[in-house]
């Protein structure tokens, strides 16, 4: 064996734990956006991802008003807890929220509802619509490489063509932190700041900085349905079919989406520190726990994002 | 690897010190403790050395892999005929990779014991794709480099190691794999961990520390095996445990490139005026003299912000590498994004000059007389190729001419001459404001990948 280390062990007052490396690292991400582009602008849906997204920025900017708009694509089958926590933490912070609903793009005959009922796929047109629109030029995702195969590829700046594509083959390689955001006009960047952090990280994340959640992502009784291994909460949305029982159970979501193929787990957790101990011992993803639409192929992700989704 | 005869009770109490936390991390639930630290490796191996099927070892021995995933590749493994879980598949995540059995692209995975967490870029061995090993690489305060005991020291293992070295990745560790597969033969190990040494040693890189492992079965990856009992060191986790991270801040240094100049001009705080950046390098308390680079104006700190969650201002007495945060200068001073605060006693230096070597990333070659963007920090100004010095041969480390530029994934060393001054480091000193990227001005496009020599004090004029 033949193990020669430096002896250079960091003197103590100057370590930073992962966290606080993973908030620098963010923060730092948010600030080069800041200081690159025109018209940056955060997707924010509610969700627990968007949510640690949005706190990091003010923490960028502090004592300075965040500098960027929030999008939400709202597919019409949101948790109306979600939609109300969104309006809440926009009125509180003050800033501008653009809305580009899939409902629209169904009722002018756009979009068709497709025969699963699910509207997750269906977002990608609305999103890119509107960041044409709104002229935006970078948009910040909640995405994480630990999420997915493809997304573990996926660049903390990752450059969309005018049709949104990503070309996996075709990236920028990304080197130190030095983050090339240069684009042509109709082109843009999807700038992913929580790239490094696992779901673990994001909850240790929320418990240390007290950062409040919408209710669904805490153990609550609801009424369910049992639908491909799932636990889905019965809504307008089409669910359940005839042959589907309902039942009260305690559940909790690990990620908010569309409530067609959102599912729900047990749960004993009523709060942050129950959470953290659940997904220590939990034995699945995130995605596989809880995101139908992930498991319609070994590629689906990937395919998504070729065409222009998150 | 200049002590290569570590003494037996150097080894023991390593191992030890080492093994206690792996073992109760991998038997208990990975919930992190309070501290908890981060370590960002880079793997490196050729074609077919079972790169992907060590990570995935990796990864499925700390417990990283969740049923699901697990579920998803026996599925997979069982379609194509295989009798056991393909681990590789773990992490061979676009379409392309999977058709060819390759990986194509560097990815990045996590996992975390009870003391630490990691990062680790996974870059694929192909030659073509050296500037993936560059892009993990320049990250990476650990090179994981996979050796077939079957092939020893190759072409490609040499490749990696000019490659870690140039880029300034501090630990190495070697794992040679396929032990199985030569009978746990310690002649051949040491033989490996002889040659990989001499050249460790050429390039420049101390710390290496190599294991026998067998990724296919799992032996001396996570778990340690009984099958060579020759074997004394850790297991490969256990020295990723054990290897010290970060640098020490203090030893260096002040470096903080502005990113963005944070003024509320709002009721609370009419006359705020903050610079924005991460610290690349060094320590800054209150009271210290800076000076602003390029333009070289000297002032003082005045005092350090950082946000608190509730949106409130805690004001720092010290801040250090790499954390985020806002200085107030005493002076009222020009500063804007691209200018680099600095240790006014050890300033970088401004100059309109750059030599370094770099590694081209882009179909597009680099040539003589090539007009292109350069960014350091937070820094982009335009740059003319002023000489392509030579090609550097990383089988041979030999330097030669390179009339026709430099193609994709060659490194080589330039001179540049800019259009403005900016103020940069020697990387093997500073390896964040040594760094450099050149861009393509029509496309926004990233060719190159630059570390920079000392900067020559007696430079020229720019263009």
């Amino acid at each position: 064996m033949t193990t020669t280390h430096a002896p250079d062990a960091l003197p103590a007052q100057y370590t930073l734990d992962h966290l606080d490396h993973l908030e620098s690292e963010a923060i730092h991400i948010f600030r080069e956006v800041a200081g690159e582009f025109e018209r940056p602008v955060i997707l924010f849906s509610g969700g627990k991802d968007s949510v640690v997204m949005v706190h990091l920025a003010l923490k960028a900017f502090a004592p300075a008003a965040l500098p960027f708009a929030l999008l939400h694509v709202d597919t019409g089958h949101n948790f109306p807890e979600v939609l109300d926590y969104r309006d809440a933490t926009v009125e509180r912070l003050g800033v501008r929220l653009v809305v580009a609903h899939v409902q629209d793009y169904i009722d002018d005959g756009r979009l068709r509802e497709r025969p699963d009922g699910t509207r997750n796929p269906l977002q990608t047109v609305p999103l890119l619509d509107a960041i044409e629109a709104g002229k935006f030029d970078a948009v910040f995702g909640g995405g994480r490489r630990d999420e997915e195969k493809a997304r573990a590829k996926e660049r903390v700046f990752s450059l969309r063509d005018s049709f949104g594509a990503w070309d996996p083959r075709r990236q920028r390689p990304e080197l130190w932190d030095l983050y090339n955001g240069k684009h042509a006009p109709g082109e843009h960047v999807r700038v992913f700041p929580l790239s490094n952090w696992t779901e673990l990280d994001v909850w240790r994340y929320i418990e240390r900085e007290g950062i409040a959640l919408p209710d669904l992502y805490y153990a609550h009784e609801r009424e369910v349905f049992a639908r491909d291994g799932m636990w889905l909460s019965a809504g307008e949305w089409g669910g359940p079919k005839e042959t589907e029982t309902v039942e009260t159970r305690q559940v909790r979501y690990r990620t908010v989406g569309d409530m067609s193929c959102t599912g729900a787990v047990d749960s004993e957790a009523t709060d942050v520190a129950g959470v953290i101990l659940e997904l220590a011992a939990s034995r699945l993803t995130e995605r596989g726990a809880t995101r139908a639409d992930d498991r319609m192929s070994e590629a689906a992700m990937e395919d998504r994002k070729k065409q222009g989704y998150f | 690897m200049a002590t290569t005869a570590t003494t037996a009770t150097t080894q023991e109490a390593t191992t030890q010190e080492a093994q206690t936390p792996v073992t109760s991390a991998v038997q208990d639930s990975p919930v992190p403790t309070r501290r908890h630290d981060l370590l960002r490796l880079a793997t490196a191996g050729s074609v077919d050395d079972g790169k992907s099927t060590l990570v995935g070892r990796l990864l499925y021995d700390t417990k990283s892999v969740l049923a699901d995933q697990l579920d998803a590749v026996e599925r997979v493994s069982r379609e194509r005929g295989l009798d056991a879980a393909d681990l590789a598949l773990l992490t061979d995540g676009l379409r392309a990779e999977r058709e060819q059995g390759i990986t194509i692209d560097v990815a990045y995975r996590y996992f975390s014991t009870a003391t630490r967490s990691y990062v680790l870029a996974d870059t694929p061995g192909h030659v073509q794709y050296t500037r993936n090993m560059v892009t993990g690489a320049s990250t990476a305060e650990l090179a994981l480099i996979l050796i077939d005991a079957r092939h020893g020291v190759v072409e490609q293992t040499r490749r990696h190691l000019a490659v870690t070295g140039l880029l300034g990745v501090r630990h190495v560790a070697v794992a040679v794999n396929k032990m199985d597969l030569v009978d746990w033969s310690q002649q051949r190990f040491d033989e490996i961990v002889a040659e990989f040494a001499r050249h460790a040693t050429r390039f420049g890189i101390e710390d290496v520390a190599a294991v026998p492992v067998s990724a296919l079965f799992g032996d001396n990856v996570v778990d340690r095996s009984d099958r060579a009992g020759w074997y004394t060191g850790p297991t490969l986790l256990e020295h990723l445990e054990s290897v010290p991270v970060g640098t020490d801040p203090s030893a260096q240094p002040l470096r903080m490139p502005v990113q963005y100049v944070i003024r509320p001009q709002s009721a609370d705080h009419p006359d705020y005026r903050g610079y924005a950046g991460r610290l690349a390098s060094g320590v800054v308390r209150p009271g210290d003299v800076v000076t602003v680079l390029p333009g070289g104006g000297r002032t003082t700190v005045a005092g350090i912000d950082r946000a608190r969650a509730d949106g409130s201002l805690e004001a720092l007495e010290v801040a250090f590498a790499p954390q985020s945060v806002v200085l107030r200068l005493s002076d009222d001073i020009d500063v804007s994004r691209g200018d680099l605060i600095a240790s006014a006693d050890e300033p970088s230096l401004s100059t309109r000059s750059v030599a370094g070597t770099v590694a081209v990333l882009s179909e597009r070659p680099l040539r003589q007389r090539d007009r292109v963007l350069l960014r350091v920090g937070t820094r982009t100004v335009r740059a003319l190729v002023d000489d392509i010095v030579d090609q550097l041969d990383i089988a041979t480390m030999e330097h030669r001419a390179a009339p026709d530029g430099l193609a994709l994934n060659a490194i080589g060393r330039v001179r540049l001459r800019l259009a403005d001054d900016v103020a940069i480091d020697d990387y093997r000193a500073l390896r964040r404001t040594g760094a450099f990227l050149l861009i393509d001005e029509a496309d926004g496009s990233t060719l190159a990948a630059g570390m920079a020599d000392a900067p020559d004090r007696n430079a020229g004029e720019g263009i």
